[in-house]
């Protein structure tokens, strides 16, 4: 049977003890400005201080193994994070092995995979690590040689004195270099001199994929292992009644539990309990509000109206300015529940023991993933091991703990270890959506068609704040007013990539669409105005950088050209999210009269990028997500349950539906500011406002596919 | 339950298992392969996309009962070390993100390429397009399989 490759810190230090006597670097991810680096021997490894709390090791066979601690999904960190450790120590990158790290909460910080945030939490410490190691290797080949150590350059894994033109591998300095004291301080390379990031490297897991080798969290299996499926209640309701026998009787199935208003059936192999699954007969009463979509539309206008609304951020005096208006554009916008779908669906193992408990799987945050075990099972946090496996997708699903939580509750009550599994349809039912928001904005334009008040009123459903109050175009309109107001529904609902700008970037850069448009502007130079005005004269706080967002406008307009091809019709949008900045052309051709989406043009600034590929991945994944959700992306409910239950009825985006994307990034050397999620955001505008331009038609609401009203054709997408 | 005499990547397996198991669920969970991948269940997505003689199948609605003696590949048999030319240019282009989907689009291109060795790009487009690739790998994986058509 398959059996996951343990890869725990244990087994990283039975390596290094067995290379005998390797150089151990540890380094403090908890504050880049006092990171005393030490070296360790293997006594003082396994005796760790709590202040170290990374490790980068070097066998005396010139082996290099990097510790990846954040959970990977796709985002490429188990590459780029080695790569930046690499780049600093000059490593012979086919040396280096990467593994993968469990929860180790004593010696990283922020093992999260959230927010686009791991490189610029990281990427400083990350260089002082494989920087400090340098020094260390550099300094012994001085003592060595007895030569000063700023004769001497290092490259791919080795030293050579200049004059001389002695060399020697990094492999036959570390004894050496373990006795040497770190030192305080280390000096990074220039960005010019980097020879690794910003080169195209290969994602470290491809063998290991393309071969199915078990990797992912629903691969995992322990010998003596029950299997677990779960019926969930719908939401807002209670279980009234059981009735298990038809499941009980299929072959393969050895007990239904019933606990938390699941019920589980548990068995040795998976298929049984899929088809006791649907055996089960559940009847359900109303446990608090049990809710349709019509409820939510209905809830929606109220909330649209409601005059107790949460105020977010108030400029100058709005009600004056619309007052004067020469004229006033309002709109609304709308965007439904969405699924987070990963192809891996929510699945876990547990194994709860005597005052213990042992996680195995997909978690974009272990630590979360410990610390509810740990309360449930009212024992210490540190007596919870999490081992973190590959994730098949995460999209935000992961970040929650439900799917965790319950296999700890199932190993709990059957004392023994299980693996949870949830099927495509409990994944889709299951809940922790995207919430749906609705949005209704205000604009007043003087005489001139300069915006001289702004009004965004976020209305959602679970959603928080559905406002970004203090992002563009804030601080560069006088008079602005945004309040946000939120029904709470038993309907989970959970951060989805891009959380809130993933819908209010689309809206807000239609309807800016719609206001260029109504003052007789070019979209490109209405943004264009704005954000001028805001960098002459901003009113209150400006939380985004200004010449950074110019600065993708601009060369977006460039790469596209913008309004210079006759047969083309073109949609603009730009976002600032998660620190970086994306500007997207969307180029609509109409064939036979029906609009065909040939391309997008993306434009972004996310400071220094570390890998090329890893980027052009999440720049073009993150558009490719945007688009297939704005078309087709849509989760209607019926008395708590959602109606769409898997991909036949819940439809995402297809290869054939999917555009030339062309992508260029500003380069400017500043140092990363994540690339996960900001592409995303401003997709479904710049699809929107070309097809105003195409068809005269305003796709205020998602998903586009149900608001094509074209007579005689419906809208293809795709390359013609 | 009956006993099914599986040829699976050359070898021969016994099972004992209920007719309608789908042959996804006992390559997971009776034989261990587990490169062959649950997605949708309801063969919406091709994640757990296998050879039956060489043909595409979807595992995870095709009942063990069906396969007889017909000779089955899953992506750990597609090639001895992991240098099939689909494989070569998966890992060439640096197809995939989190890659859950990729064993599933492997087996999708390496029958396409089987039958049409030099498939145009529209070709490659309906020849891919039951595959689902959640993370948007949809560019590279063009361009794999067009790669993977050159590389002998």
């Amino acid at each position: 049977m398959a059996n996951l490759n343990k890869t725990s810190r244990r087994d990283f230090l039975k390596i290094a003890a067995t290379a005998g006597g390797g150089l151990f670097i540890g380094f403090s991810w908890s504050s880049c400005d006092s990171p005393k680096m030490k070296v360790l021997t293997n006594e003082e490894v396994l005796a760790q201080s709590k202040h170290f709390n990374g490790y980068l090791s070097i066998s005396p066979s010139g082996d290099i193994i990097i510790y990846s601690p954040n959970p990977e999904l796709g985002q490429n960190i188990k590459t780029s994070f080695p790569m930046v450790v690499a780049e600093e120590l000059d490593a012979d990158w086919s040396r280096v092995r990467v593994v993968q790290a469990n929860l180790d909460t004593e010696h990283f910080e922020r093992q999260v995979t959230g927010g686009s945030g791991a490189m610029p939490h990281s990427w400083e410490r990350l260089r002082k690590a494989g920087a400090t190691a340098k020094y260390l290797l550099v300094a012994a080949a001085a003592q060595k040689w007895d030569v000063e150590a700023s004769t001497l350059l290092t490259s791919n894994g080795m030293v050579t004195h200049r004059e001389s033109g002695k060399t020697i591998s990094y492999g036959d300095l570390v004894e050496d270099a373990s006795q040497i004291d770190a030192p305080e301080e280390v000096i990074l390379k220039e960005s010019k001199d980097f020879k690794l990031i910003g080169t195209p490297v290969k994602n470290v897991d491809n063998p290991s994929m393309f071969t199915g080798k078990p990797l992912y969290g629903l691969d995992f299996y322990r010998q003596g292992m029950l299997n677990a499926m779960i019926q969930r209640a719908p939401f807002g309701m209670k279980i009234k009644s059981v009735d298990d026998s038809e499941a009980k009787a299929v072959k393969g199935v050895d007990d239904v539990v019933v606990f938390n208003n699941n019920v589980a059936v548990v068995g040795k192999t998976t298929w049984p309990l899929m088809k006791a699954k649907r055996l089960l007969k559940i009847s359900y009463e109303p446990d608090g509000l049990v809710e349709s979509t019509e409820d939510h539309d209905r809830l929606f206008k109220e909330m649209l109206d409601s005059k107790e609304a949460t105020s977010m951020r108030k400029d100058g005096d709005v009600d004056k300015a619309f007052r004067n208006a020469a004229q006033i554009v309002t709109s609304e916008y709308q965007c439904p529940f969405l699924s987070h779908s990963p192809m891996e669906p929510m699945n876990f193992f547990a194994h709860v023991k005597n005052g213990s408990a042992e996680l195995v799987g997909p978690t974009q945050t272990p630590e979360r993933a410990r610390m509810e075990t740990a309360k449930l099972l009212g024992i210490e946090p540190e007596n919870v091991t999490v081992q973190i496996t590959r994730l098949g997708g995460g999209f935000g699903r992961r970040l929650a703990a439900d799917f965790v939580i319950e296999a700890v509750e199932l190993s709990r009550l059957l004392n023994a270890p299980v693996k949870l599994t949830w099927s495509r349809e409990d994944d889709m039912t299951g809940g922790a959506y995207r919430p749906a928001v609705r949005y209704r904005f205000q604009a007043s334009l003087d005489a001139g068609g300069n915006m001289t008040g702004y009004k965004l009123r976020g209305a959602g459903i679970n959603a928080g704040n559905s406002t970004r109050q203090d992002n563009f175009p804030s601080g560069c309109v006088d008079n602005l007013l945004i309040d946000t107001i939120e029904h709470k529904s038993p309907i989970t609902t959970n951060p989805w990539r891009a959380p809130i700008t993933n819908f209010l970037a689309y809206a807000e850069q239609a309807f800016l669409d719609e206001v260029a448009y109504t003052a007789g502007k070019d979209p490109v130079q209405f943004r264009l105005d704005l954000l001028n005005k805001g960098k002459r004269s901003p009113v209150g706080d400006v939380n985004y950088d200004i010449d950074r967002m110019i600065g993708v406008i601009e060369m977006a307009a460039d790469k596209s050209n913008w309004g210079q091809k006759s047969n083309v019709k073109q949609g603009f949008s730009v976002y600032f999210s998660h620190r970086s900045y994306v500007a997207q052309v969307a180029d609509i051709e109409m064939d036979n009269n029906e609009p065909v989406l040939k391309k997008i043009t993306a434009v972004t600034d996310c400071g220094i990028v570390v890998n090329p590929t890893g980027a052009n991945h999440q720049v073009r994944g993150g558009i490719v997500d945007g688009m297939g959700h704005a078309m087709f992306g849509n989760l209607t409910f019926e008395n708590g349950v959602s109606k769409q239950k898997n991909f036949d009825t819940y439809r995402l985006i297809r290869m054939k539906e999917v555009p030339e994307i062309d992508v260029h990034y500003v380069n400017n050397g500043i140092d990363p500011t994540g690339l996960g999620e900001p592409a995303l955001p401003p997709t479904g505008g710049a699809i929107a406002n070309a097809i105003f331009q195409a068809t005269g038609k305003r796709l205020r609401s998602q998903p586009f596919i149900e608001q094509m009203e074209f007579p005689d054709t419906k809208m293809r997408i795709g390359r013609s | 339950m009956a006993i099914y005499n599986l040829r699976v990547n050359g070898k021969k397996h016994e099972v004992e298992v209920e007719e309608d198991t789908p042959l996804l669920w006992v390559l997971r969970d009776h034989l261990g392969l587990v490169g062959t991948k649950y997605s949708c269940g309801i063969a919406q997505c091709g994640a757990c996309m296998v050879h039956i003689n060489g043909e595409t199948v979807i595992s995870c609605v095709m009942p063990v009962s069906n396969i007889g003696e017909d000779e089955v590949t899953t992506i750990e048999g597609l090639s001895i070390n992991g240098d099939h030319p689909v494989q070569r240019a998966w890992d060439e282009v640096d197809v995939a993100q989190c890659g859950y989907c990729q064993a599933g689009q492997i087996m999708s291109a390496a029958a396409l390429l089987k039958k049409n060795p030099s498939p145009s790009d529209q070709e490659i487009e309906n020849g891919m397009n039951r595959n689902i690739c959640r993370c948007g790998t949809y560019h590279k994986i063009r361009e794999a399989v067009a790669l993977a058509s050159k590389i002998k």
